[in-house]
């Protein structure tokens, strides 16, 4: 991983105080499997968290109960001021504001890219099209391939369709963005392209949640990074002292393994 | 350092190419696909040549009666005389105009179809399944605006199987796409009553429903309530081939990645949104082929009306043919009628095709 310079914290401002999120003693169950033990977390606006922790962990059930693509047995969340709880409208104030980026892209194969980022802003947000496509040509500029704007995501490559999955998240205008290991599938060549458009978003000052293995973006990135074991959240906290001097034997265990290369 | 230089393309070898190259490489490749082709060959030309000449060469194409016919040839004149009762079934000769009307309009909305660069191609779909059904049935039944009625009982031949199979088609797929939805619903009701409603109709022949359809319904509906026997035919039909379009539809919306539901969802797209915009599109797409299966299939079914005496395009050559007069051209009327279903259906076939080529958008998942 190359190394990159710390990226210096947003200017704070005065809303930079609230907790954007809001997890309270949240619980989770497959069946009889308990994957989320009374996990707690709070962030605020702006702020850049990355989750590791081995596969199984329950960090990715973790980050996708924050826009209820899985349902939380007990606990609480509140996101941007809103109680996530089964009633829909709740569900979808919540998810227009809170973007997400996934490890297998998921973009829609029978439209175009230009069409993939238009679809939400157009239909969920009713903007009108015109204005949708400013915005849209000004993400995909921002995540570098306006030039692919008309062709099907089946033409991309790996790393281009996961920029073009970002670009798409981003047109809705979302207040938090929420990433599920968006570079586990793709090519080591494409990594890095993928890394730089994540990079230049968290200087932006976007609140962003991020389930990662990439533990040099997270040295660069984060402001905390959490560790989960076993649906547990094992250790927090930020990047400098999380690698340098973990408290855990767990984690000093976990970054052994994948730092060794 | 050393530069990589990559190597140039190069043409084929010449015995890929052109038409001697295809025959060596599919027909003559080895000594035993030689020996195959060559008496595959023989055999269509022993075989094909008598039918041509039958059918085609020596048949005879004009006369008044089956005395003009002669011995070892096929006989048309039937299909000269009888045509406006095979195209119209008994529906009156001076009103013909009116089915006329709709037959041209079914044209120029289907046929821009299959030409992906014809102009306004959309509003014509458009137009086809929406007012196209409602200017036929006032056109063709009549009893609106001061034209004269025409029973439903002396409509017939293939203006009768086009209607079936229109109306059939564009009313099947959409209650099978809602089934086929219905049977994926989280809500155990819902999904309950597609199950049933799928299985008890896929279980039942068509003849079966068609004849419930003309004979004991009417049994059950009390004194003095009638409704016309083809509109019961044609639910009948309708429900019927619902119930399979329903599981082709459901077999595409399985093959849909849960990802792509997810990533609907996370968009903020709420149900039916995500279906139209997102999920439908794509799985319509994977089961065209089934579509159009199905679509063929009811094509041909509406030949079992037959069985509850309506006289649709079979039924009329049929009906031609106990006549004493025609009787010895059976085999010409038979191949008559395969040859106008074969037209339609090999049109509906070319259309889907087309159809999958169009929509391909390169992505394999």
């Amino acid at each position: 991983m190359a190394d990159l310079d710390p990226i210096a914290a947003p200017v704070e401002s005065a809303a930079a105080d609230e907790d954007i999120i809001m997890v309270r003693d949240l619980n989770k169950w497959f069946g009889q499997f308990h994957v989320l033990k009374s996990l707690n977390l709070n962030v605020k606006k702006g702020e850049r968290i990355v989750i590791c922790g081995p596969s199984g962990s329950g960090k990715s059930t973790f980050i996708r109960c924050i826009n209820h693509l899985e349902a939380h047995q007990r606990g609480e969340i509140i996101v941007d001021g809103v109680v996530l709880n089964e009633d829909l409208k709740n569900i979808e104030a919540i998810r227009r504001e809170v973007g997400m980026v996934f490890q297998h892209f998921n973009l829609f194969p029978h439209l175009s890219v230009l069409e993939n980022c238009l679809l939400a802003p157009i239909w969920v947000r009713k903007t009108p099209r015109k204005e949708a496509i400013e915005i849209a040509m000004e993400y995909l500029e921002r995540v570098k391939i306006p030039e692919q704007a008309h062709k099907y995501p089946g033409q991309l490559s790996g790393g281009q369709q996961q920029r073009v999955a970002i670009a798409r998240s981003l047109c809705m205008k979302p207040k938090i963005m929420l990433f599920d290991e968006p570079t586990s599938a793709l090519d080591p060549e494409m990594i890095k392209e993928v890394l730089d458009v994540m990079v230049e978003l968290a200087s932006s000052g976007m609140t962003m949640l991020c389930v990662t293995h990439e533990m040099g973006f997270a040295k660069t990135v984060a402001d905390r990074v959490i560790f989960m074991d076993g649906g547990e959240c094992v250790e927090e906290g930020p990047p400098s002292t999380f690698f340098s001097n973990p408290q855990q034997q767990r984690t000093r265990e976990f970054l052994d393994q994948i730092l060794q290369h | 350092m050393a530069v990589h230089q990559p190597l140039p393309d190069l043409p084929p070898p010449p015995s890929e190419r052109g038409i001697w190259g295809w025959f060596r490489q599919n027909l003559f490749s080895t000594w035993y696909n030689t020996i195959a082709s060559l008496v595959v060959g023989y055999l269509l030309i022993t075989w094909l040549a008598p039918i041509v000449n039958w059918a085609l060469i020596s048949a005879v194409w004009t006369g008044d009666n089956t005395d003009d016919c002669r011995p070892g040839a096929a006989c048309w004149i039937f299909v000269q005389q009888r045509l406006g009762f095979f195209l119209y079934g008994f529906y009156p000769a001076d009103l013909r105009w009116r089915p006329n009307i709709v037959f041209v309009l079914f044209l120029i909305t289907v046929i821009p179809q299959f030409f992906s660069g014809a102009p306004g191609r959309k509003w014509l779909a458009l137009f086809g399944i929406t007012g196209l059904p409602v200017l036929a049935f006032i056109l063709i039944k009549g009893g609106y605006f001061g034209l004269d009625p025409v029973a439903t009982s002396r409509w017939g031949g293939l203006m009768l199987t086009l209607i079936l199979a229109y109306v059939g088609i564009i009313a099947a797929l959409p209650i099978g796409v809602l089934l086929a939805l219905g049977r994926r619903s989280e809500m155990p009701v819902i999904r309950g009553i597609c199950v049933t409603f799928i299985e008890f109709w896929r279980a039942v022949p068509l003849i079966t429903i068609l004849f419930m359809a003309s004979v004991m319904l009417p049994l059950f509906l009390p004194q003095g309530v009638t409704f016309d026997k083809l509109l019961r035919a044609l639910i009948g039909i309708t429900l019927f081939q619902s119930a399979y379009m329903a599981e082709v539809v459901r077999g595409g919306l399985q093959a849909i990645p849960k990802g792509q539901y997810e990533a609907a969802q996370a968009l903020g797209f709420g149900y039916w949104r995500s279906m139209r915009l997102i999920i439908l599109p794509q799985a319509l797409k994977i089961v065209i082929p089934g579509i159009a299966n199905t679509v063929i299939s009811l094509f041909k079914d509406t030949t079992l009306v037959l069985i509850i005496g309506l006289f649709d395009l079979l039924g009329a050559v049929r009906s031609t043919l106990s006549d004493p007069a025609w009787r010895s051209v059976a085999a010409e009327g038979y191949l008559f009628v395969a040859l106008c279903f074969w037209i339609f259906c090999f049109g509906m076939s070319r259309y889907s095709q087309n159809l999958e080529k169009k929509l391909d958008t390169g992505h394999k998942t």
